[in-house]
């Protein structure tokens, strides 16, 4: 069977299939009655109710001590005040016994309320926010005529469809989505990087330790914090390219030399934290690069982009991208046809060990510390991304696009298993099994179309 | 054997065809082999003779057509099952495991699993199986330190274990030295002796005159011709394999040496190479003969900086030059086109395009980014200029035939202008129209001013295009001979020996 060239895109990134087919799977899985409690819906329940009743609203809020109610109570206080009215009462409790206390003395206290602003959790499950119950309350106290409560509407959808967790997903896993971009072009050239996760805690403490003990701690300033995280990240290029150096000159595996590098770096980080616990940083900024935006889009989201644009077309359009794939496809070829083999490698294993120091980075910004215990494992999540993205690990073939795919493929299953509850043991077993039938449909897919 | 009472031959296959998608590759075949007979199964690549002998081999069922073997028709249904009847397939890359002895790969797969090896008893069988070849191989040598033609006696030792009446040997000369080809014949001519019938695949046409009693020739999936080797000339074999007349298997045009491009002086490194010097012209096919190990391979790769100089100089235009790397030597003006292509010269698992753009991309980049399209015209205008049969520049290298991978390099290093090239083996498992083609492109090469250096191990292909002849032997050149048109085999062997002319026979 051959297929017309317009079908290239889906030959060559054929996981985007098995991407939308996981997303169709847990977004069916998910699909139930949705009831938002977040800022909008809290300006979309104050508007209603000042539409209902107008200048006779005497409207309490009824919601939990938590942060996420914060944001709730918060929006339909200032939408009520915008509408040019006010809010009577916030009721802020810990459980319906204490709300239906603080209910009582409203009334005692004469406080005019006909309506009870909440979200669907307090009005399903507080007894004291049953119509019954009001309607008691009302018979005791005049000021509580015709007291009913309100929630925002609820609604048929997803909750991993959202656009929230949409984003979430693409967040946590942009550190394992760059370093699958520098473990890809490893992969292609027939090696392998066994070392990304330790290096990540290594970039990660040097970046914390360089900051406390010579930017000056909690007075670092943003010049300070820049040159601490440039340092975990040059530190860790370095790493590779003595990996590439003991690859090259003297021909050891890089299994072997990545496997001794995973081991030294998880030391020296251990050494440098002085023990299991992360090394907390105080500089105020640090945290920037997790947590602010460029443009509205979360730091993290818009480099791994960016990575991935420039690594695609360095790949396809570039020299160096055709030396690397020659490189894997035949290093002899390669190096008889003029391809500078020794620099190729040497290339490949710095970009891998930058985008494990810059994965470490993010992940001391993100916790404020660096962890000694960062990145655990995360060398088997990446090789699964690349793996999993259509890359041989024979070398000569692969596709950066495909291991984003590869990738968030990862990522969704890992984030509907949590959707679905499903406790972390049973997790594993099911994530296993679903690396082996991505690949297995990928590896289908190629057999029909050849 | 033509009157009634002859027994039925030893095999026949009657009316085969065999059709994959898209290409008819057998069309109505039929092959006959008789008992102490050697038949030799001619023809281009793609004519057909590999998917005859895998139908043989069980490997593929034919479409329509029978097999007998002792007039009773058999089913070739599995590689097992053509074991049973007694086919022994040599195979041009052998089937041996390198880290087990000669004894151990002979008798590979004939045990069940959990069955115990009686090691005397095999050592025993192996030596019998041994002396019934007549060359003795050490039956406790691990195969990785055997020669080539060593590890093709343990390959046939392991089809007669296994009773094979029938042997077929699949270019069993490519990878030997003429001394070796020398003790292949004699171990053919005693199996023939033992009545075994002999399938002798090759496109060494001098060979097939020297060993074959009778020839089949396939052309384009069908069965051109079937005559006893005395009724044949080596014309009429080519004609009959190429479907036209070829004038002169070996069109050496006249050429005119100029200046001196490249000089080598007291090249060495060892164990290879010990001392070669050598100067090659403007214009010039210089041919380098000698004994596989004779360090000719290696020679070249020093002058294309593949390998690093122990000692001595190399000089482009007389003046002294620094070869560290390919890459240099490219930009010197050097290329070369390796003898193994597929583990050398290509990355077969690219397309033909790629693999032309991989010396040239700075030709067709800007700013570092390469323009596809560029390359693409580029090599467009190789394909008609060296008629290169591709589908076009997106064709996986690997799919192509010897011939047209030997011109996609070609390209490649025609791209960059080189003016010195090397062509190591250039038509080795290349059929007879392609290796025709290949000359005519050397002499236009050398015609427009380019040195060749050409090293090849088959005698009379350097003699036929040579201009001047260096022979070398153990690392040094043993001698040059000036002029090759009236030079004979004979002398190039006496040199390449290094000895008075006795080609011993000794595997």
């Amino acid at each position: 069977m051959k297929l017309p060239q317009d079908f290239s895109l889906f030959r060559d990134y054929g996981m985007v299939l098995v991407l939308v087919l996981l997303c169709g799977m847990i977004t069916w899985a998910t699909w139930e009655e949705q009831h938002p409690s977040d800022a909008s819906a809290g300006v979309a329940l104050a508007n209603g109710l000042y539409d209902l009743k107008g200048e006779e609203l005497h409207v309490a809020i009824m919601a939990r001590q938590t942060k996420s109610d914060d944001e709730f109570v918060k929006a339909i206080e200032d939408q009520i005040a915008e509408r040019g009215s006010s809010v009577k009462a916030v009721i802020r409790v810990r459980n319906p016994r204490d709300a239906r206390i603080e209910l009582e003395q409203l009334g005692v206290s004469n406080t005019r309320i006909n309506a009870i602003a909440t979200h669907n959790f307090c009005f399903s499950t507080w007894g004291v926010l049953k119509q019954a119950t009001l309607d008691g309350l009302a018979s005791n106290h005049k000021s509580f005529k015709d007291i009913r409560p309100y929630k925002p509407k609820s609604r048929m959808g997803s909750a991993f469809l959202s656009a929230e967790n949409l984003i979430a997903i693409l967040n946590q896993n942009a550190p394992v989505a760059i370093m699958a971009i520098g473990m890809t072009l490893v992969i292609i050239t027939a090696g392998i990087d066994l070392s990304v996760g330790s290096l990540m805690a290594l970039s990660a403490l040097i970046s914390a330790v360089t900051l406390r003990s010579w930017f000056g701690d909690a007075d670092a300033s943003a010049l300070g914090i820049i040159t601490a995280f440039l340092l975990g990240i040059l530190v860790c290029t370095a790493c590779g390219v003595f990996v590439g150096l003991m690859v090259t000159w003297f021909q050891i595996p890089p299994f072997v030399v990545t496997l001794a590098l995973m081991m030294v770096a998880r030391g020296l980080s251990f050494i440098l934290a002085g023990g299991a616990d992360p090394v907390d940083i105080q500089a105020t900024g640090a945290e920037l690069l997790y947590s602010g935006t460029i443009l509205g889009v979360p730091n993290q989201i818009a480099l791994m982009l960016c990575l991935f644009v420039i690594a695609h077309v360095v790949m396809s359009h570039t020299a160096l991208g055709r030396y690397i794939y020659a490189v894997g496809g035949n290093e002899q070829a390669a190096r008889l046809s003029g391809v500078p083999v020794f620099w190729v490698i040497i290339i490949v294993y710095a970009i891998c060990g930058a985008s494990a120091g810059l994965a470490g980075v993010m992940d001391a910004s993100h916790f404020t510390s660096g962890r000694p215990k960062a990145g655990e494992f995360f060398e088997l999540q990446v090789i699964a991304a690349v793996v999993v993205g259509g890359t041989s690990l024979l070398g000569g073939e692969g596709k950066i696009l495909g291991t984003f795919i590869g990738a968030m493929i990862l990522g969704v299953i890992q984030n509907g298993l949590n959707m679905q509850g499903v406790d972390s043991y049973t997790a594993n077993v099911v994530y296993g099994a679903l690396i082996l039938v991505a690949v297995l449909v990928d590896q289908l897919k190629r057999k029909l179309l050849n | 054997m033509s009157n009634d009472s002859a027994p039925p031959p030893l095999l026949e296959m009657k009316g085969i065809s065999k059709s994959f998608p898209g290409v008819r590759a057998l069309d109505n075949v039929d092959l006959t082999l008789h008992e102490g007979e050697v038949l030799a199964l001619l023809g281009e690549n793609g004519a057909g003779k590999s998917t005859l002998i895998k139908i043989l081999a069980g490997a593929h069922i034919p479409d329509s057509g029978h097999i007998y073997i002792d007039g009773e028709k058999v089913r070739m249904e599995s590689p097992a099952a053509a074991q049973q009847a007694g086919v022994g397939i040599i195979y041009q890359e052998f089937n041996l495991v390198p880290a087990l002895t000669a004894r151990e790969n002979i008798f590979l797969g004939q045990h069940s699993m959990f069955s115990l090896t009686n090691r005397s008893q095999e050592r025993a069988a192996a030596t019998e199986l041994f002396h019934r070849i007549g060359i003795e191989v050490s039956t406790e040598a691990l195969c990785r330190d055997l020669t080539v033609a060593q590890q093709q006696i343990v390959e046939i030792a392991k089809a007669l274990s296994q009773q094979a009446r029938i042997v077929v040997m699949d270019e069993p000369s490519a990878a030997l030295t003429p001394r070796e080809v020398e003790g292949l014949a004699a171990v053919i001519k005693e199996l023939k002796d033992q009545g075994i019938g002999v399938i002798y695949i090759s496109h060494r046409l001098d060979e097939v005159e020297a060993f074959a009693d009778r020839i089949t020739v396939l052309r384009d999936g069908k069965h051109v011709g079937n005559q006893t080797i005395d009724e044949v000339t080596r014309d009429q074999m080519i004609e009959m394999m190429v479907g036209r007349s070829i004038e002169n298997e070996f069109p050496k045009a006249a050429s005119k040496a100029g200046e001196v491009i490249l000089e080598a002086v007291g090249l060495h490194r060892l164990p290879a190479v010990k001392g070669v010097s050598l100067t090659l012209s403007k214009g010039e096919i210089l041919g380098v003969a000698g004994l596989v190990g004779a360090g000719r391979t290696e020679t070249a790769r020093l002058l294309f900086g593949a390998d690093k100089l122990d000692s001595g100089e190399i000089r482009l235009h007389g003046e002294k030059v620094e070869i560290k790397s390919p890459r240099q030597a490219i930009k010197h003006g050097i290329c070369l086109l390796t003898e193994d292509r597929k583990s050398q010269g290509l990355i077969l698992g690219q397309t033909v395009q790629e693999n032309f753009g991989l010396a040239n991309l700075s030709d067709f980049s800007a700013r570092g980014f390469v323009s596809r399209k560029r390359e693409g015209s580029a090599f467009g205008s190789y394909i008609d200029q060296l008629k290169i049969k591709v589908t076009g520049g997106s064709q996986i290298a690997e799919t192509l035939s010897g011939g047209n991978q030997q011109k996609v390099v070609l390209a490649k290093w025609l791209q960059q202008n080189a003016e010195v090239v090397i062509f190591d083996e250039p038509t080795r498992g290349i059929d007879v129209g392609a290796k025709y083609e290949i000359y005519l492109l050397m002499n236009e090469l050398a015609a427009q001013g380019k040195a060749i250096l050409m090293i090849s191990s088959e005698l009379p292909e350097v003699l036929g295009m040579s201009d001047r002849i260096l022979v070398m032997h153990e690392g040094r050149i043993a001698g040059e001979i000036m002029d090759p048109a009236s030079a004979t085999q004979e002398d190039v062997m006496k040199l390449a020996t290094g000895s008075t002319g006795e080609v011993a026979v000794e595997v």
